[in-house]
């Protein structure tokens, strides 16, 4: 048999998980319907092409809004599912999988199954974080949140040391829902930590629903990426410094979907790219892990303009191969430089291994096949879940 | 007039499960219309009626029925019972089709004929009928979706070809009929579009385009009572050029 069968929605994993090399991609963008809402309860029924953005254009005019939502709103309903996507509320919310009540899969075999807490849980289990690789989902039934007005109040803090960005966590993290810190790897440990909630009170003036499209776009590719090492510490240094907004109310999708702006925004990398490192390091030995792996960092000369570390909160995972623990999750992004980036990368994977850390497998694009087993201890179970004519190119090359 | 305007357009759609047709009601349910959805498969139709009612309420659908559209015997009843629920019918849309194997048609005369059936004949019935209810009226747009496959004969899909022609040819009559009773008919003719209708041919290059595209200038086109409506409107020059190449040099290209 060949690579078989992989569902691919709208393209937005950095890495291979919907990448499908010599098989067959399911694209799942034709399954567009919602199904069922009831705006009472806040619970959502709609097919797996569905974007986020359609569904908050469908449920903010009600009252409603994603539980857990990722940086853009340009994914599917069933790719938010399949790579059990968090947001910047994980510490609150836990993760995507978590708002799921039940889905429908179609095994290979012509089977459809819906999968419930009651109904094939094992299976859920296994779908959820699944990365498509037990079937493919066709719809997604999700429990949505109560939000008076798509605003929120925000306040932002700039801290110096990694030691400040600690206390800034202990002291804001509990208090708010919604935080994340933005990090100047080249200089030390600092940077400026936000933290947001959605305001309550509602009467406040009506927002014009989000595009579902963003009102522009990156139009060329460049020949050699935008994004260098003197570029990026200029942009850092006048980032870090740029005069914070005062504490207050923001529109929630620039808040949320800073990246949604401008479309084809990765092309500022060039035609190279660019390459995610996105890692969790367990909560225990949370503090010298992510020392120790800045520290490498710097010692690689590797430089991210866009660096984000967040704590997660201590949920059980939703599913077998979830990513998010408790812990610090760093997320860099690098120009793709080949065959040097990689070298670096594997000296932060042995930081993150020596810490009991994983990398999230949406953003991979290089991670071992012994790594991916040391930072997924259900790997054996969730196998056993695999559809025999599903895969996928990363599941090849994490699993060969 | 007022009156009309708080219930919103009454719009009756033949083929509702036509990638195209399914766009044009997503956005004419957006805009406050109440629609009455006629398509073959039951399974495909209940979707999207589900779809639709979610998106602007229960309203926005006030009628579904599941039909095979080539038994044109049953043409007239279907039309009735829509118009029954609807009231007046301000936008009558006949979209059903389907793309056959061309040489299929060749190898066997009777799938060409049964080709023909649906894509020419049994719309050809419908407009028939819808004519006479929109001329009872004196108002209304009777729109069909044909094609550009329509303007020439070409041997790699004449069969499709001939259908869809005889539909506006036929559509120019009705056109010329109905003008002087208040009733426009619009001929909508897309060319390449991402559907499930073409889903075997290589759909590479800048002349593809999406439903929603189509969907968005049909209803312009619709609006404005345009007698043609190319889909996108490139397709108006490219079908002039295909049209002026004399017949003797046409026919020893391999269109």
């Amino acid at each position: 048999m060949g690579p078989g069968l992989l569902a691919h929605g709208l393209g937005r994993s950095y890495g291979d998980v919907a990448l499908n090399d010599g098989g067959t991609l399911l694209h799942t963008r034709g399954l567009d319907r919602f199904m069922a809402f009831d705006a009472d309860s806040g619970l959502l029924r709609a097919e797996a092409g569905v974007s986020l953005a359609e569904v908050l254009a469908l449920v903010v005019p009600r009252g409603w809004f994603l539980p857990v939502t990722p940086g853009t709103r340009y994914v599917t309903l069933g790719g938010a599912v399949a790579n059990d996507v968090h947001g910047k509320n994980h510490h609150r919310a836990a993760s995507f999988g978590h708002h799921l009540r039940s889905l429908e899969l179609l095994r290979s075999n012509g089977e459809r199954l819906l999968c419930s807490a009651t109904e094939h849980p094992g299976l859920l289990r296994a779908t959820v974080g699944g990365l498509g690789l037990t079937g493919l989902i066709t719809w997604v039934e999700l429990q949505l949140q109560r939000v008076a007005q798509p605003v929120m109040r925000h306040i932002n803090r700039r801290f110096h040391t990694l030691e400040e960005f600690w206390q800034l966590d202990a002291e804001l993290t509990p208090r708010h829902t919604h935080t994340v810190a933005w990090l100047d790897i080249g200089h030390g440990g600092r940077g400026i930590f936000s933290a947001a909630d959605f305001v309550d009170t509602p009467g406040l003036a009506n927002r014009p629903p989000p595009p579902l499209q963003p009102r522009a776009t990156w139009p060329i590719s460049p020949p050699v990426s935008l994004v260098g090492g003197v570029s990026t510490r200029l942009f850092n240094a006048a980032y870090f410094r740029r005069p914070l907004q005062a504490d207050g109310t923001v529109c929630a999708y620039k808040l949320l979907y800073p990246l949604d702006a401008v479309g084809a925004w990765n092309r500022v990398y060039g035609p190279r790219g660019f390459m995610q490192y996105q890692c969790v390091l367990p909560r225990a030995v949370q503090r010298e892990a992510l020392a120790d792996l800045l520290a490498a960092v710097r010692r690689s000369g590797l430089n991210s303009p866009l660096t984000v570390l967040k704590t997660f909160g201590d949920h059980p995972p939703a599913g077998l191969l979830a990513f998010p623990r408790a812990g610090a999750t760093l997320a860099m992004d690098f120009a793709h430089q080949g065959d040097a980036t990689l070298r670096h990368f594997r000296s932060f994977d042995a930081v993150v291994m020596a810490a009991g850390g994983r990398l999230y497998p949406a953003k991979d694009a290089h991670m071992s096949p012994a790594m991916f087993a040391a930072g997924y201890p259900g790997l054996d179970a969730f196998t056993a879940w695999v559809d025999p004519a599903f895969s996928s190119s990363f599941w090849r090359r994490v699993r060969p | 007039m007022s009156q009309a305007v708080e219930q919103g357009e009454g719009v009756l759609i033949f083929g509702a499960t036509s990638a195209i047709a399914e766009a044009m009601a997503r956005r004419l349910a957006a805009r406050g219309a109440r629609l009455a959805l006629v398509a073959r498969d039951a399974h495909k139709l209940a979707a999207i009626v589900a779809d639709l009612r979610v998106r602007q309420g229960p309203q926005a659908v006030v009628y579904s029925a599941v039909a095979d559209l080539d038994a044109v015997a049953d043409h007239g009843s279907l039309v009735a019972a829509a118009r029954q629920a609807l009231g007046r019918v301000d936008i009558a849309l006949v979209a059903h089709g389907s793309l056959p194997d061309q040489s299929a048609c060749e190898a066997d005369v009777a799938l060409a004929l049964a080709q023909l059936h649906t894509n020419g004949v049994s719309v050809v019935s419908l407009c028939g009928h819808l004519a006479n209810l929109l001329q009872a009226q004196a108002t209304g747009s009777l729109v069909v979706i044909t094609s550009v496959a329509g303007d020439r004969g070409r041997p790699s899909n004449y069969v499709y070809g001939s259908a869809k022609g005889l539909v506006s040819r036929c559509l120019q009559g009705l056109r010329a009929r109905l003008w002087r009773h208040g009733v426009a008919v619009v001929d909508l003719r897309p060319g390449f579009v991402i559907t499930p209708m073409t889903a075997g041919l290589a759909r590479q290059g800048p002349l593809w385009v999406s439903a929603d595209r189509i969907a968005a200038g049909a209803l312009a086109a619709i609006d404005a009572k345009r007698e043609v409506a190319y889909l996108p409107g490139f397709w108006r020059l490219i079908m002039a050029v295909i049209c002026a190449i004399p017949e003797r040099l046409f026919k020893r290209l391999s269109l």
